[in-house]
């Protein structure tokens, strides 16, 4: 317990600051209602992971999603945003489906990394289709293989009009 | 191996392809291969299984041909059995060695291969609801608008009855930021009576698709099949093709290689053990873990450009060498890191609830192990000193004189503890590589000869190896005559771990399967191709 407390009040804060000319933006689309917080459901639509653990390191103590009014909730019902990693592997399409007509309205959707954008290495293969555009009606493109934390907080960002 | 040499010489039709100190390729017709693979297996210490791989050689007029690569721990002798001629159908291995069981109903999908007397012959790979006759190995196979025509169809599970079962179906989109894959729980109260994983829902057909391709454009593809192994992956590739052009690489190449595997090594244990915390709702541990992880992370994008250490490895090389001032730094950062480590892991450690959670949760009992091949911390939780940096002699490890970690109780516990060691032994490990570094003079001589001009050899097997984080990722590759990849076969950890896991949840609650799945921490993305 006290040493728990000791390391507590060593580290101190660990959670990097945003930049603060972002702050100055408001060319959103969004609503303004959903421009404070959003909640985000993760979609894997077979990527090879690597995008998933940058979304996974988001909500760690360095870059802590959080307190940008953003959380990753379970269940899609509960998601403004979709927010798709990989190609779009065939045999998960369906439920790639079902997950976006779970949500309820207003729903939007982010495509992160290149491959949800256009398939990426995996284009041409038998069991992937180039993207999950063809699937979903994407909103936000997040370049990158994969986009690094600190992307997918500006897109996130940008796309609130933070 | 003299005496496998003697009584592989007793059959009249073997046909010794190579055979030397360190590797064996023995060719034979397929009826004969049962026979040979139960001789192998009883020999000790017993082998372990690297790949099986089925590969369509129809246009060098050898049928389908398959390949079994075994590994003799005692020798560090690799013997690749081919079982040639195949034309529709093959005696399955897999009452033998249940280890193959998943590789040949794969063979069975994809080349549609007959797997003759396999105990479960339902499809692995492609779901019910492919068109009938699909079987995209096959080289007469050129990709098509099959995948418009996927149909939705039910998935094949065994029925369980009687009073008070019941089933629970999870995924495949689970809650939270996880890979896709559906389990199938058989349940009486809280205590799980079987359970069933369904996989495969990521499978991407890499392996065709990296057909014909040429060895750069495979690597960029290879190192894509999972994203926190991609540097494993890359790197059994890459030693896969330098075989097949008999290039050696140099000391500061080997050096800088081993580093990168530590490095992958540790980011990937940190943030393993944080996510077991995360499997019991213990934060303290998991932000812990994760921030350890960040920062390892951060450590490889400043210098070697990428957070998981994509393009880092080249074949007959490393893209870059460090100089001396940045394996200072590097090596400055590793032991602060170090040093915080043995702070933070006590936390989770002496935590009570935590280790009540994990102690008994998950057991998977030795033999189950030794039965189906698994490999990494998850063998080596089970008492079964299975290091392929102990087993073999490659990179720097027979200087460093790794020897494999091991505990016993097979539980979640034991594997976290395996990982908790490993992880110090890496950041050692690191120290004196970094050290060799600083002290080397930097040259640069890496030769700047495009690897592609090297002359390949054509339509010989070879495989490269590579312990992960996971265990061993094995690929194992054939070149055409213009050196472009002919057959390349991905045997991720992942795959090898995956059918152990549901052996280990019978007798243990539904709520605990979250912490048994992390304490395994296998990737689906690479399991699934």
């Amino acid at each position: 317990m006290w040493s728990l407390l000791l390391r507590k009040l060593k580290t101190g804060r660990l959670t990097q600051k945003g930049e603060k000319s972002l702050a100055k933006q408001t060319s959103s689309n969004l609503p303004s209602s959903f421009r404070k917080s959003l909640q985000v459901r993760h979609l894997d639509c077979g990527s090879c992971n690597g995008c998933d653990w940058e979304l996974t390191a988001l909500s760690n103590s360095i870059y802590d999603l959080q307190h940008f009014g953003i959380d990753f909730v379970a269940s899609p019902r509960h998601a403004d945003l979709l927010m798709c990693t990989g190609p779009g592997s065939t045999q998960l399409l369906n439920a790639a489906r079902e997950t976006y007509e779970a949500m309820a309205k207003p729903k939007w959707v982010i495509a992160v990394g290149d491959c949800a954008i256009n398939g990426g290495v995996f284009k041409g293969s038998y069991a992937s289709s180039g993207g999950i555009g063809g699937t979903l009606p994407v909103d936000v493109e997040v370049p990158g293989c994969p986009p690094s934390p600190d992307d997918l907080i500006k897109a996130l960002q940008g796309f609130m009009g933070k | 191996m003299l005496s496998l040499l003697e009584y592989l010489q007793g059959y009249q039709d073997l046909e010794f392809v190579r055979w030397d100190n360190q590797e064996g390729i023995v060719e034979m017709a397929s009826d004969v291969l049962p026979e040979l693979l139960t001789y192998c297996l009883e020999l000790k210490p017993r082998p372990t299984w690297l790949t099986h791989v089925v590969n369509d050689e129809r246009q060098l007029g050898r049928e389908f041909c398959v390949y079994l690569v075994l590994h003799f721990p005692s020798e560090d002798f690799s013997l690749t059995l081919v079982a040639k001629g195949i034309i529709d159908k093959f005696p399955t291995l897999a009452l033998i060695f249940p280890a193959l069981n998943w590789s040949e109903r794969e063979a069975q999908d994809l080349f549609g291969l007959h797997a003759v007397g396999h105990p479960d012959p339902r499809s692995l790979v492609l779901h019910p609801g492919w068109p009938k006759g699909f079987h995209p190995l096959r080289k007469d196979y050129k990709v098509g608008d099959e995948d418009k025509d996927f149909k939705r169809a039910p998935l094949v599970f065994p029925e369980m009855h009687g009073d008070g079962i019941f089933q629970v179906s999870v995924g495949p989109i689970h809650a939270g930021i996880i890979e896709p894959g559906h389990f199938r729980f058989y349940a009486i109260g809280e205590p799980v009576l079987h359970l069933e994983a369904q996989l495969f829902y990521t499978h991407k057909g890499i392996e065709k698709l990296v057909e014909g391709r040429n060895i750069e454009d495979g690597l960029r593809i290879i190192e894509r099949v999972c994203g926190v192994c991609a540097l494993s992956h890359g790197l059994a590739y890459c030693e896969a093709v330098e075989k097949l052009a008999k290039v050696e690489v140099t000391r500061p190449v080997l050096l800088w290689r081993t580093i990168l595997a530590e490095l992958e090594r540790t980011y990937n244990h940190v943030g393993d053990i944080g996510n077991m915390c995360a499997g019991v709702g213990y934060a303290v541990g998991n932000a812990n873990g994760s921030q350890c992880k960040e920062a390892l992370q951060r450590l490889n994008l400043k210098f070697f450009g990428h957070r998981f250490l994509r393009g880092v490895v080249v074949p007959g090389g490393v893209k870059s060498i460090p100089g001396a001032e940045d394996s200072q730094a590097i090596l400055n950062q590793l032991i602060k890191l170090a040093d915080d480590f043995e702070e933070w892991i006590p936390f989770l450690l002496e935590h009570d609830g935590f280790r009540q959670r994990a102690v008994t949760a998950g057991i998977l009992k030795a033999e189950n192990a030794i039965d189906l091949g698994v490999t990494g911390p998850a063998a080596r939780g089970s008492g079964l000193p299975c290091d392929w940096r102990e087993l073999h002699a490659h990179l720097l490890y027979p200087e460093l004189k790794v020897k494999s970690v091991v505990e016993h109780d097979g539980d979640a516990w034991s594997r976290l503890m395996v990982r908790v060691h490993e992880t110090r032994e890496s950041f050692r490990l690191l120290n004196t590589l970094l050290r060799e570094a600083m002290e080397a003079p930097t040259e640069k001589n890496q030769s700047d000869r495009p690897f592609s001009s090297h002359k390949m050899r054509p339509w010989e097997p070879a495989w490269g190896c590579v312990e992960s984080p996971r265990g061993t990722d094995v690929v194992w590759l054939m070149l055409d005559e213009e050196s472009n990849i002919y057959r390349c076969r991905v045997r991720s950890a992942s795959y090898a771990n995956w059918p152990a896991v549901p052996l280990t949840v019978p007798g243990n609650i539904v709520p605990d399967f979250p912490l048994i799945n992390k304490s395994f921490e296998l990737c689906y993305s690479c399991c699934d191709r």
